[in-house]
């Protein structure tokens, strides 16, 4: 039996609707690639079927072999590539095959961060109280993907629509952004 | 007494408020302040001085005044508001101050947060300036914010009661406002005092949302909030304060600034008193006489200490029966506590209210607080921004304008200069308004002060600081402002000497025979205003004041009534108290159970980094004193890593997973410092490598089993692993199921038992817990915390970075030379080896302690001494104790301890001071419990 770093706050989150749409998207596969090698990178990109983004802060999705992949932008050599559960044995091996002989890492960390959908009108409003990147759909549109703090906890943060965004979290640090989402909400649930 | 007016004013006449002050009770109105509700009542005393103890009044009408501290007692206690800031609301319960206030000693119940703004024109202050600012900056597109202090925008328009193009001000305000709120990207804050300005256009601001609905305010809505706004271009248009001038008796309550006088009148229908004298060095303070004559106060006298006076202005005093006195001054007051009369030349003018005017300070704080540099203005007698900054515009009276035109247009183009600036060209132009003012905008005659008693005369009314003690300070030779405020305290109030400073600057340079140009004025510093500690902490308090980490069995230590220790930001099972049990009789058990049979603790929280890479087995041969390039896939090594100084920074193990792929432990306090250091020397140093680390910390759950029972209880639970000692050596690991789980598990011992660390996905942990728990019920497994962990490995001698160490000791200090490698070429503080220091004898050594009474426990850090009595100090320390517990395996109490020279005294008698007495200890090998290893393979 498995259990996700959230599990207990499920009945918590879903409390804060309308005003956020909060839920935990368990135990997805999320793999933690290391490279720089643009043929590597290309490789890589036309196996899982989605291309690797080349841009800084963003994001690339897209569907192929192993499902819905998104691969995400962390720095100048290193992405997140996530997709449904249970594909990480499977994405490892695909992507230590691309690799071939460049340099590189590739490194199963599904469990290193749980997965946390947001979205609702006031999405944006919420998270400002805690997250100092512009918000603004001018300065983040879709497709957006930051490594910053959210309070006190590190954060990936996806912009994935209008008004909903995913956060990744570290596995340790769930409960707190949980608690810290909770509280935040607490004005706008009394006067929606 | 009822000086409110018959009309007037913007308060709601129609509703009564009732509030209590200093005991008393009284009335006022929605719109009121404290303060213009007391002065309404004819009351204005509010508390005393600091030092002196003197009667305090009401100087001021805003922020700036320097007197009118109250205590709010009722909805909740808070110290050190001005009754000019406070608005009133019903059942306000207050009192006046000694300068000093007294925090509750309940928990606030207010909510306070929090929230991050960005835009590209941040405009500071809603006055004539700022409104047209913002509008023009607005109709360009710009995202803009606009703050403003008050509780409604107007700025100085609200103590007047100008018309603008032929309508009450306050309805072009009113039109602006609306035209801004209804602008998509722009965001008007009112009672929001921006009050620190930082690098890079990051502003803070302070908004109290809630304060002035006293009772009523909703427990839900945050009280106050900081905005941590960042901004791409700002434009100051901080407005100007009145400056008083100093004479002798200058502090007593009644004498207050004249345009405060005018705006108490104007925005709150408040008269100063019934008989005023006015003392004035330039025109403005002739509207207040004319209008507050108007209002029916008898004005008994301006007194203008200019040569001449504006005729015009004399002209229309004359007319409303108002004598006018130029080439006067005030000299002194009268009075019991309140003003009751004032001196001019050597008549004694009876009033109830002094209305001063000394000219004008541009508000530039924030200017400076940008870095910008200021001027010494000397027609206006103040400082001016005197520079062009790239990215922060001023306009308005800030820059010492007078005129409200003039000003408007400067708000215009510091708008329209903003928006071009952040990429945007001007929309539709603001037309500026026209005002029909009858003080004309001159700057007047620079007075500091009127000769006369230097010891009654106060610069500082709230610090109780007079002349007499600038010329002291200037006496005693201090020369520089900076100095000066310091020696005298001028400017260290809350209110920062927005009153005060520039006179004190002034008083100076004439003591010293100085230009003020050549002055440099004191540093404006944040914050602008006061902010209570309660809104800087916003959210973070309570469970939120800093994140704890948890491990995925965590769940299963609360049910299990386990107490936790704090490692870093992680919560860890400290121990497992079983009724009745305390912490030693609990950690006796749980050593025990763990050394006779089975124990488990949760191992999560260790530091885990992948390491991959043709090159990964030279990268850690560099980083660990040992080498790990020639660990066979499969096995495992006990590493010790050091700083470039040849110092212990961390130890973990070092587990060959692949032939270019190693899996790394770490200590759990030092999990992110070690990634730290690896990323540094990759990226610094030795970017040729081809290694990459990633962190996988918590993507596993570890679970030490350890005692001579683990094997069975491993066994049940992995069937498909061969467990015994011959196919499942110490120091290897194992890919298997365990649980039904896939799972690494590696032969690692902390305790020196027969031993294995399980890891499995976190997802898997608790389950895997619980089966390691039924599988090890039969054999009485024990889950322990870190206090056992710490007994079993200190047992051992084995060290804990960060206890046994503290970034002065070496691998050779702890024992550990094995762990040195001799062959390699080099590694990461390897030369500082060689160094002289690091070979010395005397050096301190990780050594065993053994009290002469086995039932003595040595405090941890108690200092080690030579002789069983102390001599006269200084005594000389050998060492202290790092480590000290009682040990259920030894049957006494024993410690491990750094002391000089420690390898060389094993057999000695020392002494450890414990209260007064001196217990005698004997000096052992760090090593105490099984000294040949028989345990280890169970």
């Amino acid at each position: 039996m498995t259990v996700s770093p959230l599990a207990a706050w499920s009945d918590r989150l879903a409390a804060l609707a309308p005003v956020l749409d909060a839920a935990e998207v368990p135990f997805r596969s999320q793999l933690t690639v290391r490279v720089s090698d643009p043929d590597a990178i290309a490789a890589m990109g036309s196996t899982l079927g989605v291309g690797f983004p080349s841009a800084a802060c963003t994001f690339t999705s897209g569907t192929g072999p192993c499902g819905d992949v998104e691969v995400l932008w962390l720095g100048p050599d290193e992405f997140l590539v996530t997709a449904p559960p249970d594909q990480q044995v499977t994405i490892e091996e695909v992507l230590r095959g691309a690799l071939g002989t460049a340099w590189g890492s590739v490194v199963d960390t599904s469990a290193q961060r749980t997965t946390v959908v947001l979205q609702g009108p006031r999405v944006r409003d919420v998270l400002a109280h805690g997250c100092s990147v512009d918000l603004h759909p001018a300065s983040a549109p879709r497709g957006t993907c930051v490594q910053t703090l959210l309070a006190r906890t590190g954060i990936v943060l996806q912009v994935t629509g209008d008004d909903r965004v995913t956060v990744l979290v570290r596995s340790s640090f769930a409960g707190y952004l949980a608690a810290w989402l909770v509280d935040a909400c607490t004005e706008y649930l009394a006067v929606p | 007494m009822n000086l409110r007016t018959p009309t007037g004013g913007a308060v709601d006449r129609n509703t009564v408020l009732h509030f209590t002050f200093n005991g008393t009770e009284y009335t006022g109105h929605p719109g009121d302040t404290l303060a213009s509700a007391l002065l309404a009542h004819g009351v204005h005393e509010i508390g005393s001085s600091v030092k002196l103890g003197r009667p305090r009044g009401i100087v001021a009408a805003g922020s700036e005044d320097p007197t009118s501290l109250v205590q709010v007692e009722a909805p909740f206690s808070e110290p050190m508001l001005l009754a000019t800031t406070v608005e009133l609301y019903d059942g306000l319960v207050a009192r006046g101050l000694a300068g000093q206030g007294r925090l509750s000693a309940e928990p606030d119940p207010a909510r306070y947060d929090a929230k991050h703004e960005h835009c590209d024109v941040l405009v500071v202050g809603a006055g004539p300036a700022g409104l047209v600012a913002a509008l023009t900056a607005a109709r360009a597109g710009a995202r803009v914010v606009l703050v403003d202090e008050q509780n409604q925008a107007g700025g100085a328009l609200l103590g007047v009661d100008e018309y603008l193009d032929d309508r009450p001000s306050a309805e072009w305000v009113a039109d602006v406002v609306a035209e801004l709120r209804s602008t998509p990207g722009v965001l008007v804050l009112e009672r929001t005092t921006a009050f620190g300005m930082y690098q890079d256009g990051f502003v803070l601001a302070l908004q109290k949302r809630t304060d002035h609905l006293g009772f009523a305010a909703p427990a839900s809505a945050a009280r106050q909030r900081v905005w941590r706004i960042r901004t791409r271009q700002t434009v100051l248009a901080t407005g100007a304060h009145e400056r008083p001038v100093v004479f002798a008796d200058n502090d007593r309550p009644g004498i207050m600034l004249a345009s405060s006088a005018r705006t108490f009148l104007h925005r709150y229908g408040v008269l100063p008193g019934s008989r005023a004298v006015v003392f004035t060095t330039n025109d403005s303070a002739y509207c207040a006489a004319i209008d507050l004559a108007e209002s029916g106060v008898d004005v008994a006298l301006v007194v203008d200490a200019r040569p001449e006076a504006p005729a015009r202005l004399a002209t229309e005093c004359a007319a409303r029966g108002i004598e006018v006195r130029a080439g006067q001054v005030v000299t002194g007051t009268d009075g019991p506590g309140r003003i009751t009369a004032a001196h001019v030349g050597d008549e004694r003018i009876a009033c109830d209210a002094l209305l001063v005017s000394g000219g004008w300070n541009p508000v530039v704080s924030l200017f400076s607080q940008a870095r910008g540099k200021l001027r010494y203005d000397a027609e206006l007698g103040a400082f001016v921004p005197g520079e062009e900054l790239s990215s922060v515009r001023v306009a308005g009276s800030a820059t010492g304008e007078l005129d409200l035109t003039a000003c408007a247009r400067q708000g215009r183009d510091a708008g329209a200069g903003a928006a071009r600036a952040a990429g945007f060209t001007a929309g539709g132009q603001v037309p500026l308004p026209a005002s029909d003012s009858r003080c004309t905008a001159r700057s007047g005659l620079v007075l500091w002060r009127v000769p006369g008693s230097d010891d009654t005369s106060f610069v500082d009314l709230q610090r109780d600081s007079t002349v007499a003690d600038v010329l002291r300070a200037t006496g005693a030779g201090l020369r520089s402002l900076e100095h000066i405020k310091r020696y005298t305290t001028i400017g260290t109030a809350h209110d920062q000497g927005k009153t005060s400073g520039m006179i004190a600057a002034g008083i100076v340079a004439e003591a010293l025979g100085v230009e003020l140009a050549e002055q440099r004025p004191t540093t404006f510093r944040p914050p602008y205003t006061s902010v209570s500690f309660a809104a800087l902490a916003g959210r973070d308090r309570g469970e939120l004041h800093d994140p704890v980490r948890v491990t995925s069995i965590h769940p299963w230590h609360v049910e299990h009534g386990a107490l936790f220790e704090d490692v870093g930001q992680w919560k860890r099972p400290w121990y497992y108290p079983r009724p009745g049990e305390d912490l030693h009789t609990a950690v006796l058990r749980e050593c025990k159970a763990t050394r006779e049979g089975v124990g488990m603790m949760d191992g999560s929280t260790l530091g885990k980094i992948d390491v991959q890479g043709r090159d990964a087995g030279a990268f850690l041969d560099m980083l660990y004193t040992n080498m790990m390039s020639t660990l066979k896939v499969g096995r495992i090594r006990y590493g010790v890593m050091c700083g470039v100084d040849g110092m212990v920074i961390d130890d973990g193990t070092v587990i060959r997973v692949g032939e270019q792929r190693y899996l790394v432990t770490t200590t759990t306090g030092n999990a992110a410092k070690v990634l730290d250091w690896m990323e540094e020397w990759l990226q610094t140093e030795w970017p040729h490598l081809d290694v990459h680390c990633t962190s996988v910390t918590e993507h596993w759950a570890t679970i030490p089993l350890v005692g001579p029972r683990s094997r069975d209880v491993l066994a049940a639970v992995a069937p498909d692993l061969d467990v015994s000692n011959e196919a499942f050596e110490f120091m290897t690991w194992r890919d298997t199921e365990v649980a039904g789980v896939p799972a690494r598990v590696c032969r690692i011992s902390f305790s020196g038992e027969l031993a294995y660390e399980i890891n499995v996905t976190a997802w898997h942990g608790i389950t895997v817990w619980e089966a390691l728990m039924a599988a090890g019920e039969r054999y009485g497994i024990t889950p322990y915390g870190t206090e056992t962990m710490h007994v079993l490995r200190a047992e051992k001698g084995y060290p804990i970075i960060g206890q046994e160490t503290d970034a002065t000791v070496t691998p050779q200090d702890l024992g550990m030379s094995w762990a040195v490698s001799k062959k390699k070429r080099d590694f990461i503080g390897k030369r500082s080896f060689a160094r002289a220091e690091n070979n010395r004898t005397d050096r301190k050594q990780l050594v065993g302690l053994l009290p002469a009474d086995p039932s003595v426990l040595l405090p941890e850090g108690s200092q080690i001494v030579e002789t069983d009595r102390l001599p006269e100090p200084p005594v000389r320390m050998l060492g202290h104790v790092t480590s000290s517990y009682p040990s259920a395996a030894l049957g006494r109490t024993f410690a491990l301890a750094l002391v000089r020279s420690g390898h060389e005294r094993i057999g000695e008698t020392l002494y450890v001071p414990v209260d007064d007495s001196l217990v005698p200890v004997t000096v052992t090998e760090s090593v105490l419990y099984d000294k040949e290893g028989a345990r280890r393979d169970g």
